[in-house]
């Protein structure tokens, strides 16, 4: 239970100290654990005060007696009053706890600092250290030192705070290490500023944050393994601690059950209570990353979008087209309640056989409108207003705030298909090249898998690479990004799908590769007949091979049209822009003339 | 992979080696009273001198610490000074009990915590915020708060399992399961509580990626890529957090033992080192860590196993 906590993932290296503390009073059940832990410091305080019996005095006329007037919890097993043993017990509890957090901090942090900011000899043997020191049960080595000195709370929570000091070790090093080549710091050293100087002004106020989170995660783990030495008999009988105090009233469990509850309740309430306000200053500090949920006005979601030049008339009627998207409006609730609009009234459509270009700088929303149609927008997105018609089905109705899944998903692999931008990135590193072929196939198509392998490996001699069973053979890290591509590419069309929206399908690429992959593209459209949707920034790859265009410009539709009048006579300024930018000077005209096809 | 085992294996017998000298000096400080202690409080100094000197108390450090190692070497963890049993007999004895519970928490607490995750990395809403709130409880309390929470409300005072004691499987099974039940439980409690966070972020992480994206536009269902694909990538951190936490989770079966009065490792540790029964202690000492270095080496393995990229590295 001890070394557990040394692995915190979850504790942010470097953080915003900005409201961290009015973020902290929203929080409710933080509170109620700062409430419940600083009653208890008090009370311990004022045990002398409080307390209305000496904690060690046994009346042994009134042995395990139940709650009374003279004593408000009862007596244990020897007539000692349990109200006063507990408020006496909290204080040597407390402050074991918080000796075994002082002795953590203070060598693991400096420990931390060091190996983080200097390395070398220092860092590797400190790991080595760590490493032993974390693969150490705590109970045992415990015992081994009850063993050898007695039993003596202090000694033992001396001890424990060498054996969680790597928590502490771990997490300043990882913050210093992160910060160390920050520019700030580079400039303090520049500037002359000795090491101790930079660390303590720099680096501590970074690892900070981080380091109080830390400390109240361990000072439960010590009271946790504090009283479970006790709670084993180990500890010293004559120092009332809340693990002493379950130790004797586990043993009469039979006779008195009641008297287990306060020690329990005890080492319960400050353990979760800790760990709750470790939690949520860590969620403080973690910034406004959450975003709430935000309810739009339903109205909103149907109402047509005002912007945009809509290239076609799309229809509501479902028409012979093989794709329409009208009047697409995509968001994403941000902190605060607003609505970022990514995409804001598109309306396309692509016809079978067709090759349509979605043309735009990043951000310009082209991407976000292919993952709609894909339905592969993430879990935040939200559809605003506008449809999407793929075949007869309709994949978002006016009014829905989501791609409905249980449509898209019987399209998928068949109906519409996808090639992404990043090769590599795009094939899980866990499976073989053919199982990623294959099991889809065996899926949608429903063949058998022995059908599906020799598909698979004709795909990859059609989309051109030359040892097919190797790479059908292969794991994706074991293949280089062209090789990837061309995987790609025989996975989406391996269904022989109607409709292929490929995502700068060649921007990840060499200049070489990236021609070949075109060319086996407008080869696999033509032959199978496919329409086709092209997402690029690249007006080269648009004259190359699409027929028609649509400009996307921050969400909205610039322009649109046929392939060879847009390129000539670019209506809108933004297009001229790209289209200047893409063919580095050159005049829109001389690229149609040399193109092979437009 | 196999050069990665092998240096992994030396770091582990390396580590064997420090703790088991830094234990034995530590308790040759402690070694004093020990022969008194055997022959109890009206042996004559005679008697003790003798004792001592039977013992190899009289030998210097370096002396008994030589033949200590040679005998380890050797797998001769040497007799208990207290009762003449073998180290090792004593140790193999106890070791099935231990290792049920043990093992059979760490096992459960993999699956609970990959379920739990799963279902709060994709579901959210109440779900998540319910299996967060448990992994804080569970993170935060002690096993032995929970164990004594179990044993009073479901052995003592609703008498559905046994409080205390162990049934072998050859016995009855289905006692066998009732005698294991609460002290696993009170384990799994604990250890799963990390995992399932590491799980669920890991999850929510790899969901992000690329390559999940596009195996969902392949019409993979959803199920699939979420249990075939999703969790083989997120497995490995949380696997790994499972591995460190094994450490915690020995210390811990310590005192659940203690509390069901389970025939475990975990007794004899508390009565060899209240004694001060030095060979037994190093025994229980060499143990612990030979099985935190087992279990580190299966996670690596498991992890080799899950992704091909550590394999070849």
């Amino acid at each position: 239970m001890s070394e557990a906590i040394v692995q915190n993932p979850q504790v942010p290296a470097v953080v915003a100290r900005s409201g961290v503390v009015k973020r902290l009073a929203k929080n409710p059940l933080a509170i109620l654990a700062l409430l419940l832990l600083a009653g208890t410091v008090v009370a311990s305080f004022l045990a002398p005060v409080l307390a209305t019996h000496d904690p060690n005095f046994g009346d042994l006329q009134a042995v395990l007696a139940g709650p009374s007037a003279e004593h408000i919890l009862g007596t244990d097993s020897l007539g000692r009053d349990v109200f006063s043993r507990l408020l006496f017990a909290s204080q040597v509890t407390l402050a074991a706890a918080a000796l075994a957090a002082v002795v953590a901090i203070a060598i693991g942090v400096p420990a931390g600092l060091l190996a983080g900011y200097h390395g070398g000899w220092f860092d590797g043997s400190a790991n080595w250290v760590t490493n032993m020191l974390m693969s150490l049960p705590g109970i045992i080595v415990l015992l081994a030192v009850r063993a050898a000195t007695g039993p003596s709370v202090w000694i033992s929570m001396l001890v424990f705070g060498v054996l969680l000091a790597p928590s502490f070790y771990r997490l300043t090093r990882t913050a210093v290490k992160s910060v160390r080549n920050e520019l700030y710091v580079d400039a303090a050293r520049v500037s002359g500023l000795s090491d101790t100087r930079i660390m303590s002004r720099h680096i501590f106020s970074v690892v900070r944050a981080p380091i109080i989170i830390q400390t109240a995660n361990v000072a439960g783990v010590a009271i946790a393994i504090q009283s479970g030495l006790e709670f084993l008999g180990l500890g010293d009988p004559l120092v009332p601690t809340w693990g002493v105090m379950l130790s004797d009233a586990f043993r009469n469990v039979y006779l008195t059950p009641l008297l287990l509850v306060w020690p329990a309740l005890a080492i319960a309430i400050t353990t979760v209570c800790l760990a709750i306000l470790g939690n949520a200053l860590r969620d403080s500090l973690e910034d406004g990353q959450k975003v709430p949920r935000v309810r739009k006005p339903r109205l909103e979601a149907s109402a047509p979008a005002p912007s945009a030049v809509t290239t076609d008339t799309a229809t509501n009627a479902v028409s012979d087209h093989l794709l329409v998207v009208d009047g697409l409006r995509i968001g994403y609730p941000q902190a605060g309640g607003t609505m970022k609009t990514v995409v804001d009234g598109v309306s396309l459509h692509v016809d079978r056989g067709e090759v349509l270009g979605i043309v735009g700088e990043s951000g310009s929303g082209k991407s976000q409108t292919a993952f709609a149609i894909l339905g592969l927008l993430p879990d935040t997105a939200e559809i605003l207003g506008g449809g999407i018609t793929i075949g007869s089905t309709r994949t978002v109705t006016p009014g829905s705030r989501q791609v409905s899944q249980a449509r898209i998903a019987a399209l998928r692999g068949k109906g519409i298909a996808y090639i992404p931008q990043e090769p590599m990135s795009n094939l899980d590193p866990a499976f073989t090249i053919g199982y990623q072929l294959v099991r889809p196939m065996v899926k949608v198509l429903g063949i058998s898998k022995a059908e599906a392998r020799r598909r698979a490996l004709e795909l990859l001699v059609t989309v051109g690479i030359v040892n097919p069973q190797r790479t059908f053979d292969a794991y994706p890290h074991e293949i280089s990004g062209g090789m990837a591509q061309r995987v790609l590419i025989a996975g989406a069309v391996s269904c022989e799908p109607d409709l292929l929206i490929a995502d700068e399908p060649t921007t990840a690429l060499d200049v070489t590769v990236q021609a070949e992959v075109l060319d086996l593209l407008r080869d696999l459209q033509k032959r199978l007949g496919m329409g086709m949707i092209i997402v690029t920034h690249n007006f080269g790859v648009v004259s190359d091979i699409c027929d028609r265009v649509v400009v996307m410009k921050d969400g909205t539709l610039a322009e649109g049209g046929d392939v060879r009048t847009i390129l000539r006579a670019p209506q809108h300024d933004y297009t001229r822009q790209l289209l200047a930018s893409t063919l580095e000077g050159k005049l829109p005209m001389s690229m149609l003339t040399t193109g092979t096809k437009a | 992979m196999l050069i990665f085992l092998l240096r992994r294996l030396v770091a582990g017998i390396l580590l064997l080696f420090v703790i088991s000298t830094i234990t034995y000096v530590l308790l040759y400080f402690s070694s004093d009273g020990i022969a008194q202690n055997i022959l109890g409080e009206f042996a004559t100094p005679e008697q003790i001198a003798l004792k001592q000197a039977e013992l190899g108390l009289d030998q210097p450090l370096p002396v008994r610490y030589v033949e200590w190692l040679g005998g380890a070497i050797t797998g001769d963890f040497g007799r208990s000074w207290f009762n003449s049993e073998p180290v090792v007999t004593a140790l193999f004895n106890r070791l099935p009990v231990t290792l049920t519970i043990v093992l059979g928490a760490l096992v459960i607490a993999a699956v609970l915590a990959a379920l739990l995750g799963v279902a709060a990395a994709i579901k959210r809403g109440w779900i998540d915020r319910a299996v967060q709130l448990l992994s804080l409880a569970g993170d935060a309390l002690p096993s032995f708060v929970v164990a004594i929470v179990l044993v009073t409300s479901l052995a003592i005072q609703a008498k559905i399992f046994p409080a205390t004691g162990f049934v072998p499987f050859s016995d009855n099974p289905a006692l066998w399961l009732m005698s294991i039940a609460l002290p696993i439980t009170a384990l799994v409690f604990q250890l799963v509580a990390q995992a399932a966070q590491q799980f669920r972020s890991a999850i929510i992480d790899v969901r992000r990626r690329d390559f999940v994206r596009t195996l969902r536009s392949r019409g993979l269902p959803e199920r699939e890529v979420v249990f075939k694909h999703v969790l083989r990538s997120a497995a490995p951190a949380a696997l790994t957090i499972l591995s460190l936490q094994f450490v915690g989770l020995l210390g811990g079966s310590v005192i659940i033992e203690q509390i069901f009065a389970l025939p475990g490792v975990g007794p004899l540790a508390v009565l060899s080192t209240t004694q001060g029964d030095i060979p037994v202690v190093m025994g229980v000492v060499v143990y612990t860590v030979i099985m935190v270095i087992l279990v580190n080496l299966v996670v690596d393995l498991v992890n080799g196993w899950l992704n091909p990229k550590v394999r070849v590295s």
